[in-house]
């Protein structure tokens, strides 16, 4: 601690504040929007917990049986009940997609802060290595992560993490380069405030409206790209439950005439895909007007 | 256009491609075990075989130099040899290659067609046409590729029997109708997304100062929206529709998978499952180069459209 005495008081202008803030303003959609992520969290959770039957042992004598009482969903190709697997696939399914934002956010604000304070050649470096990995579709290095490493959701995961880096630093190095140039930053400097300390303490808060609506934004993305690769086969196994496996194990239910067990786990990819999207637009929209 | 920009965005693609195949060669030492084992997909062979590995990758030589002979044997459309069906796998790749490009090009179509049509329409004439389209653009910019795919199939292959559900065509006539639902698929949350950009910059536009003074000046609304509105609306709408076309690349696989097409997408995934690695190494850099060739296309088509943009000022 120095103890000289600080010529002008400056208070850091607070962003980010608790959760209940960031909703307010958003909007009956976006509440909406909050519940559903809600509620798909909590099944993510205790999913596996509450399935009222199994969700690996098959039955083939109900392989495709419509629903019945007790079963509203009825049975998947192997006779297994469609709830229970939907129930128990929503852990895998909402878990890669948290995982893979955490990573490219992580990453992207780290590189973006770098890229921010030291401008210069650091930026510049920073600045045309996120070009060029644009290069990279998600799903394409994923497929080749597979075809190296097997297929799996962690190294699904990952190479998501790293195709999505890019698209978050670019945005947050722009705030926190207009953060950066703040009064404020220059006066913390002048008072001897450490690199580090401003960068934690003042900037990244400052900009953390605009994280979580990368954030929650990057989670729809992440969720249809992950059960994308799900249901190619080279992400989470069969017969573990998730929904890209189960569209693409009941897949073959469709030209026999049993689309349920197929479309449920697509109706819970849409609904929770919607109320990500239209959350993190209004989050963005609210972070731009801040600033 | 300015010539340092357009040698910048040059470099700038060279670049991309030089570290994207040397990624993609040097994934054969990221894997688990020699590369060697890499190569062979884990299937144990004959030691004649493995010399002739070795001497195809001259991994008896320094790394720098396998990625060298391997990118410019690549380079001269030797892409290697599939281990899995022992044939080359250029003649794989070109045996494929129009089911992806058809594919995509006719989805391109639908996107640029109906996805810009629709936010103009919506973006023109407020009221219950533009709420709707604004409705139905959210939902569907949120449906995955493979969930409007069994969609399509459960209603228009299996219920009225309209397109067939699997598979390619035999003539160009078969091909559109068999092409078709997979196409919609591969369009459907792209379409969306551009007709919600192409609403808000047609919005956006409407609301400028020249626009209401050209209004003021009782120039005709046809003229008014061709010359003042969709001159500077044609900007986002290039970048939006560019950047939508290209990720289709990627998402073919999905759509080509659902569908059985006899596509790259469909092969790489199947190949990835085989681990045989010179076919996906060799998909990867096809569909790479394609990827950020149109990317790059878009960016010159941009500063065509914005003489701006080519000044140096960069985008934050």
């Amino acid at each position: 601690m120095s103890t000289a005495v600080p010529l002008v008081t400056v208070q850091a202008p607070r962003g980010g504040g608790r959760a209940v803030g960031l909703l307010r303003g958003t909007g009956l959609a976006g509440i909406a929007s909050a519940v559903v992520i809600g509620v798909a969290t909590i099944v993510a959770v205790i999913g596996p917990l509450v399935a009222p039957y199994s969700a690996t042992l098959p039955n083939l004598a109900l392989a495709f049986v419509g629903p019945t009482g007790g079963h509203v969903l009825g049975f998947d190709f192997q006779g297994r009940d469609v709830l229970s697997r939907l129930l128990a696939g929503a852990t895998s399914s909402m878990l890669g997609p948290l995982a893979v934002v955490l990573g490219a956010l992580l990453a992207g604000t780290v590189l973006a802060v770098i890229a921010a304070w030291r401008r210069g050649v650091a930026d510049a470096v920073i600045s045309s290595g996120l070009d060029i990995l644009f290069a990279f579709p998600g799903i394409l290095l994923a497929v080749l992560a597979a075809a190296v490493f097997g297929a799996g959701l962690p190294a699904a995961a990952i190479s998501l993490a790293i195709a999505y880096m890019p698209y978050v630093a670019r945005v947050l190095r722009g705030a926190a380069l207009k953060e950066r140039s703040q009064p404020y930053v220059a006066a913390l400097e002048v008072q001897g405030a450490s690199s580090t300390t401003i960068c934690l303490r003042h900037i990244v808060p400052n900009i953390m409206p605009l994280i979580v609506a990368q954030a929650t934004i990057l989670f729809g993305y992440a969720m249809v790209d992950l059960a994308a690769i799900s249901f190619l086969g080279l992400g989470v196994q069969p017969p573990a439950a998730n929904w890209g496996v189960m569209i693409s194990e009941n897949q073959v239910g469709i030209p026999q005439g049993y689309p349920l067990p197929a479309l449920a786990p697509g109706g819970c990819i849409v609904a929770v895909v919607i109320a990500f999207n239209v959350l993190g637009e209004r989050l963005f929209e609210q972070a731009q007007a801040r600033r | 256009m300015r010539l340092a920009f357009l040698a910048r965005r040059l470099a700038m693609l060279v670049a991309s491609l030089l570290v994207a195949s040397f990624v993609i060669f040097g994934a054969l030492y990221l894997a688990p075990g020699n590369p060697i084992a890499a190569l062979s997909g884990g299937r144990s062979l004959p030691p004649s075989s493995l010399k002739i590995l070795e001497a195809r990758y001259h991994l008896n030589q320094p790394f720098l130099a396998q990625y060298w002979y391997w990118l410019s044997n690549a380079l001269h459309g030797n892409l290697g040899i599939s281990i899995t069906l022992r044939e080359n796998v250029t003649t794989l790749i070109a045996s494929r290659i129009w089911t992806t490009a058809g594919l995509v090009l006719y989805a391109s179509v639908i996107i640029l067609v109906l996805g810009i049509g629709m936010g103009l329409l919506s973006g023109l004439r407020p009221g219950l046409l533009d709420t709707s389209v604004l409705v139905s653009s959210a939902v569907s910019a949120a449906i995955p590729s493979f969930v409007a795919a069994i969609v399509l199939v459960a209603l228009f292959a299996v219920k009225l029997r309209w397109f067939p559900a699997l598979g390619n065509g035999t003539d160009l006539l078969s091909n559109m109708r068999h092409f078709t639902l997979p196409a919609f698929a591969l369009a459907l949350s792209s379409l969306a997304i551009v007709a919600r950009v192409t609403r808000s910059a047609i919005r956006e536009e409407a609301d400028r100062e020249h626009v209401q003074t050209a209004v003021s000046r009782g120039i005709p609304r046809r003229q008014l929206v061709r010359k003042h509105i969709l001159r500077n609306a044609a900007i986002p709408i290039t970048t939006i529709s560019g950047i939508t076309i290209a990720s289709l690349i990627a998402v073919a696989a999905v759509v080509e998978t659902a569908f059985s097409l006899n596509g790259l997408g469909a092969y790489l995934v199947t190949s990835a499952q085989d681990k045989d690695l010179a076919v996906v190494q060799g998909i990867s850099l096809v569909l790479v180069t394609a990827f950020v060739v149109i990317n790059v296309a878009v960016d010159l088509a941009y500063a065509v459209l914005d003489p701006r943009v080519t000044l140096g000022s960069r985008a934050t």
